[in-house]
């Protein structure tokens, strides 16, 4: 009773996986290409404010970049009030003489009239910090400065 | 002797060893921004501020609860919508009412006495409250940005209509490093003159103290 026997060869081939090192090898290779290192973790949250007029940001070596805002959650014992960070720490105001100093010294004499400064501030923080910051970076002169923003509409969280 | 010959590697696993490293870079990877308004701060100088006329101001005061005041125009203060700034900036720097040696050729504007009288003498004042939102903030910048831009557009457009591209076009490609020498040369001069044209004359005073 060899009449309905299953048909020899009917289940699938198996698929080749011989080419999956290839494809997961091209992923890997652009994610390893596009990856840029933190250079500071975050102690602060960061949520940039939007706008549609944006420059590119000039080249990374030559930017300064300070951060501030509320403390983050696993900060709290900072407070609520909005804060700044220069590299790693939580800073004051005052501290910025010496840190766009320490900058510059760590740069090469031809770069420092192309540094900027990068203000990446929380949306949230009110303007009386941003004016201090910027009251400080008059002070040692360093007056090139970039709102760091994402590309969006400007008004559309706003009235 | 007898020849022996190399074992295959099994390289089965190394779809595995890729995946590891693939996780690996998915995960740091953070899309970094980078792009911004740039700004330049006004060096700290004891001079005394020339005298401007009023009617070449236009003072934008922006308070605690975010609500912009403008003065321009010759009136007392009206409160505004952020969504009409734009357009109120264009029509102030566009306006052109000067006469005689202040007359301003390329202005499309109303020619309102009141108003400013060309694009070198039009300033835009901004003043906010220290308790004033840093996106309301960076919201009035970018109007104010994107009134200059459009008339730098116009502008360029009119006198560079051959280059089929607007001014902030141009400036991208200008700063874009794929660009050659060559083109970056003559685009160089272009938006200097532009730039010249129509500066970026942008105040900030120091923000109140609110109690």
């Amino acid at each position: 009773m060899s009449k309905f026997k299953k048909k020899k060869g009917g289940d699938l081939p198996a698929i080749s996986t011989a080419s999956l090192p290839d494809i997961v090898f091209m992923l890997l290779f652009f994610f390893m290409v596009a990856t840029v290192m933190r250079q500071n973790t975050l102690k602060i949250e960061n949520t940039l404010p939007a706008a549609d007029q944006v420059e590119k940001l000039a080249k990374r070596n030559l930017l300064m970049y300070i951060y501030a805002g509320k403390p983050s959650s696993s900060y709290k014992d900072m407070g609520t009030v909005a804060r700044l960070q220069l590299n790693d720490k939580f800073a004051d105001v005052s501290e910025i003489a010496a840190f766009i100093a320490a900058e510059r010294d760590s740069k090469r004499e031809e770069e420092i009239p192309y540094l900027t400064t990068v203000l990446s501030v929380d949306k949230e923080t009110n303007m009386g910090l941003v004016s201090d910051i910027k009251q400080e970076l008059r002070k040692v002169n360093a007056l090139k400065i970039n709102y760091k923003t994402r590309k969006g509409d400007a008004l559309r969280d706003l009235k | 002797m007898a020849k022996r010959s190399a074992p295959e590697v099994n390289a089965g696993s190394m779809a595995d060893i890729a995946f590891l490293l693939l996780i690996f870079f998915l995960v740091t990877t953070t899309i970094e921004i980078d792009s911004g308004l740039n700004r330049k701060l006004p060096p700290i100088e004891e001079t005394e501020p020339p005298i401007i006329k009023e009617r070449n101001i236009f003072q934008l005061t922006v308070n605690r609860n975010n609500d912009l005041l403008l003065k321009a125009n010759g009136n007392d203060g009206e409160l505004i919508k952020l969504k009409d700034l734009r357009k109120k900036a264009v029509a102030f720097l566009d306006n052109g009412g000067g006469k005689g040696e202040d007359a301003c050729a390329k202005c499309k504007g109303k020619k309102n006495p009141q108003s400013s009288d060309n694009f070198e003498k039009a300033i835009i004042s901004l003043q906010n409250d220290r308790a004033t939102s840093y996106e309301t903030y960076i919201a009035v910048q970018n109007e104010i940005i994107a009134a200059y831009n459009e008339l730098r557009n116009r502008e360029f457009e009119l006198a560079y209509p051959s280059l089929n591209m607007s001014y902030v076009e141009a400036d991208k490609m200008y700063s874009d490093p794929k660009t050659s020498a060559a083109d970056k040369a003559s685009l160089k001069d272009k938006i200097e003159a532009i730039k010249l044209l129509i500066p970026q004359k942008f105040s900030e005073a120091e923000p109140k103290k609110s109690n």
